[in-house]
C-alpha cells in the first residue's frame, strides 16, 4: 500500500442520506410496490399468488390496451405536427419590443394557467352543440354537423384542439425566448449576405431554436402521450372508444375494474415506453 | 472598391443624446482606416450608419459621389465583420463562404472558383469541407472575413472589434492575415476597435473618436506627436500625455516661471480657464540634480514612484501639485529622488479649450526650477 493516499472518511455518507430518504419514499419504494403488484395477483392481504409475467404478456396482448397504444401515439404525433408548426409561427409573429410584447407573452401564458380540469369543463361546455357557443356556432353560424358527443370524429378533433389551445402557447414562448437570445448581429450578417427571410428562418433561426426545440417537442410528446383529464371531462373517453387513450384505460382497468395486477403491469410498461422514447429522442437529437 | 464620404453625418437614437454628432470623413479608394474611440463613443453607430443597418438622423453618405443614404444594405455592396464571429452553423466553412454569392445569384462553378481563391488567401483551405460549428474562434473569425472577401461588388469592408473573442496569441496572426488581404485585395478597410495598439499597426490613417465627434484624423504618428486634442493626447499612447496648468502672460507661455513659448497673435494673449500644456511621457527626460543640457528647459523635481517595465522605467515626478510621468528608456539615468528635468520645447504642446494650438513657437530655452 502506497503511503501517500488520501486520508478516507466515509462519514461524508451521511450527507446523501436526506437525498436517499427523500427518493426512496418518493420514487423507489412506490415503484417496487408496483413492481411487487404487477408479479403477483392478489386477492387479499393473506392471499396472494406469484404470477411471474402472466400480467405483462396479458397487458401486451390485451386489444383494447393496443388499440389505445396507438390512439395515443396517434394522438401525439398529430399533436406534434400540429402545436410544434403552430408554436413557431406564434412565437415568430409575436411583438418583439414595447407594450405589446408584454400585451402578448400575458395572453399567450392565460391558457397555460389554467388548470387541466377546468380547461376539460370550459371546453366541455364551449364545444356542446346545445348550448356551448362554439358548438352553436359552427352548427348554426357555419352550418356544419358537429357533436362531439356522438360523432367520433368530432371528438377526436375537440380534443385536439383543446390540447392545441392550451400547449400550443407553451411551444410559441420556449420558441420566443429562444429568438431573443439571438445575437443582433446574426441578422445584420445576414442582411449583408443579402439573405431572404426564409433563409434566416432556416439558416439562423432554426438552428439556433434546436435546444428550445428538443425541449418543447420532449414536453409536449410527454404530455400528449400522458393526457388524461381534458378528454376524461370531455367524454370520459367516448364516444364508444374513440378517446379512449392509454391513461384513462390504466384509470378504467385500475379504478374502474380494481384489477391491481394487470394495472401495474401496464403502468410500468407505459412508463418504460415514455422513458425509452426520451431518451431515443434526446440523444438522437443531440447527435444532430 | 470606393472612396466613401460622409457628409454631415448626425444620429441620435430616439429622443436621446446625439450619438454622432455632424461627421465629415472622406475614406479613400484602398485605404486601411482604424475608428478609435472609447467605448460609447459613437464607433458602432458610425459602422452601422456606413453600412446602411442604421439610417442617420441627419447627412449624406456618398460612395464614388453617388449619394447612397436612402440605399438599403444589400444595395450598398457593404460587408461588416462583428465583434463575435457570425457563422450559419449548419453549414460548412466552404457552403458558408458560398452563402452570399448564392443569394446574389453569382453560378455555382464562378462562386466554387471565387470560394477557393479566398480560402487560398487566408489560409483556410484546409477548413473548406468542416462544419462551422466545430472552429475554433480565430478560425470562424477568418470564415466570417471571407464572406466579406468572396464578393467581388465589394465597396468597403467594415470591421467591428474583430478581434475581441480571440486569444491573445492568435491576434497577432488574424492582424498579419488582414494586411495580407488588404495588399493582395486592395479594399477599403475601416477598423473598429477600442485598442489603440490594433488601431496604430493596422491603419494607414487612424480616425479618433469622443462622444460622437471625430477628434482628430491623421496617421498614427501624428496621433503620437501632435494630438489636435487633449483627448487624443490622453487616449493615444501608454500611458497618456501629461497635462499641466501652465501660466499664460502676454503672449508667453509659462510653466512654473519658465517661459516655454511664444502664442500665435491670432489668439488671446491672456491666461483662459483650462489652458494646459501637453508633453509625452516618452519625452521627458531627466538628469542628475545640476547637470542641465543646453537646448531643454532646467527644473529640479521630486521623484515620487519609479516602475520598471522591463524596457523602459515609468517615473512620476511632482511639480507642486502635480504628477508627471516619464518614460525613461533602459540605459537612461533613472533618477531616485530629486532630479533635473529636462523638456524638449519642440514636443511641448499648449491647449486651450481642450484643442491644440497651431503655431507656437519655441521661447528661447532658460535654466529655471520650477515648483
Amino acid at each position: 500500500m502506497s503511503t501517500d493516499r488520501k486520508p478516507a472518511d466515509n462519514k461524508a455518507w451521511f450527507f446523501v442520506i436526506p437525498v436517499i430518504i427523500s427518493v426512496a419514499f418518493t420514487a423507489i419504494i412506490p415503484l417496487i410496490i408496483v413492481i411487487n403488484y404487477s408479479v403477483q395477483d392478489i386477492f387479499g392481504p393473506d392471499d396472494r399468488i406469484f404470477v411471474g409475467s402472466e400480467w405483462f404478456r396479458d397487458v401486451i396482448g390485451d386489444p383494447i390496451i393496443r388499440d389505445s397504444f396507438w390512439r395515443s401515439i396517434r394522438f401525439s404525433v398529430q399533436v406534434l405536427l400540429v402545436q410544434i408548426p403552430l408554436g413557431i409561427v406564434l412565437g415568430l409573429a409575436m411583438p418583439k419590443r414595447g407594450w405589446r410584447a408584454s400585451a402578448a407573452l400575458v395572453l399567450m401564458a392565460l391558457p397555460l394557467l389554467i388548470p387541466f380540469n377546468v380547461v376539460g369543463m370550459i371546453w366541455q361546455i364551449f364545444a356542446r352543440a346545445d348550448i356551448g357557443l362554439g358548438g352553436y356556432f359552427v352548427n348554426d353560424v357555419l352550418g356544419i354537423s358537429y357533436n362531439y358527443t356522438l360523432v367520433p370524429r368530432d371528438a377526436w378533433f375537440t380534443v385536439l384542439l383543446m390540447d392545441t389551445w392550451h400547449w400550443a402557447p407553451l411551444v410559441a414562448l420556449l420558441v420566443y425566448a429562444g429568438l431573443r437570445s439571438i445575437p443582433d448581429a446574426y441578422y445584420r450578417a445576414a442582411e449583408i449576405d443579402g439573405a431572404k427571410r426564409f433563409a434566416i428562418f432556416r439558416f439562423i433561426e432554426l438552428p439556433k431554436l434546436a435546444g428550445v426545440l428538443t425541449i418543447a417537442v420532449l414536453l409536449r410528446f410527454m404530455d400528449s402521450f400522458m393526457i388524461y383529464t381534458e378528454p376524461f371531462v370531455l367524454t370520459g373517453g367516448g364516444p364508444g372508444n374513440t378517446t379512449n387513450f392509454l391513461s384513462i384505460s390504466l384509470t378504467k382497468i385500475a379504478v374502474g375494474q380494481f384489477d391491481l395486477g394487470r394495472a401495474a403491469a401496464y403502468s410500468l410498461i407505459f412508463f418504460l415506453f415514455i422513458q425509452l422514447f426520451c431518451f431515443i429522442f434526446y440523444t438522437a437529437m443531440k447527435r444532430l | 472598391m470606393a472612396e466613401i464620404r460622409l457628409a454631415g453625418i448626425g444620429h441620435r437614437y430616439g429622443d436621446s443624446d446625439w450619438a454622432l454628432r455632424g461627421i465629415d470623413l472622406t475614406w479613400e479608394d484602398g485605404g486601411a482606416y482604424a475608428l478609435l474611440g472609447p467605448s460609447g463613443c459613437g464607433k458602432s453607430t458610425m459602422l452601422n450608419v456606413i453600412s446602411g443597418l442604421v439610417d442617420p438622423t441627419e447627412g449624406a453618405i456618398y460612395a464614388d459621389g453617388i449619394d447612397i443614404t436612402a440605399r438599403s444594405t444589400v444595395e450598398r455592396n457593404i460587408a461588416q465583420v462583428f465583434q463575435f464571429p457570425v457563422l450559419y452553423d449548419t453549414m460548412t466553412v466552404a457552403q458558408n463562404m458560398r452563402f452570399p454569392l448564392r443569394n446574389r445569384g453569382v453560378d455555382k462553378a464562378t462562386a466554387q472558383r471565387r470560394v477557393e481563391e479566398i480560402a487560398e488567401l487566408l489560409d483556410i483551405s484546409h477548413l473548406l469541407d468542416e462544419r462551422a460549428k466545430g472552429l475554433s474562434a480565430d478560425s470562424k473569425q477568418l470564415v466570417s472575413l471571407s464572406r466579406a472577401l468572396v464578393r467581388t461588388d465589394v465597396a468597403a469592408i467594415l470591421f467591428d472589434e474583430p478581434l475581441t473573442v480571440i486569444d491573445p496569441q492568435k491576434k497577432w496572426s488574424l492582424r498579419q492575415a488582414l494586411k495580407r488581404v488588404h495588399n493582395e485585395l486592395n479594399h477599403t478597410l475601416v477598423y473598429v476597435t477600442h485598442d489603440q495598439t490594433e488601431a496604430l499597426t493596422f491603419a494607414d490613417a487612424v480616425v479618433v473618436m469622443d462622444q460622437g465627434e471625430v477628434m482628430q484624423e491623421g496617421s498614427p504618428d501624428e496621433l503620437f506627436e501632435r494630438p489636435a486634442h487633449t483627448f487624443v493626447g490622453n487616449f493615444i499612447g501608454s500611458p497618456g500625455m501629461n497635462f499641466l496648468s501652465c501660466s499664460v502672460a502676454g503672449g508667453v507661455v509659462g510653466l512654473g516661471g519658465v517661459d516655454l513659448m511664444r502664442l500665435p497673435g491670432s489668439i488671446s494673449p491672456e491666461l483662459e480657464p483650462g489652458d494646459v500644456v501637453g508633453i509625452r511621457p516618452d519625452f521627458v527626460r531627466c538628469a542628475p540634480p545640476g547637470s542641465g543640457r543646453g537646448s531643454s528647459i532646467v527644473a529640479d523635481v521630486d521623484v515620487d514612484e519609479s516602475k520598471d517595465l522591463g524596457t523602459a522605467h515609468l517615473v512620476t515626478l511632482r511639480i507642486g501639485d502635480e504628477a508627471l510621468v516619464a518614460r525613461i528608456p533602459a540605459g537612461e539615468h533613472v533618477p531616485r529622488e530629486r532630479c533635473d528635468l529636462l523638456l524638449e520645447l519642440g514636443n511641448i504642446h499648449f491647449f486651450r479649450g481642450g484643442h491644440r494650438v497651431e503655431g507656437c513657437t519655441p521661447v528661447a530655452p532658460t535654466a529655471g526650477a520650477i515648483r
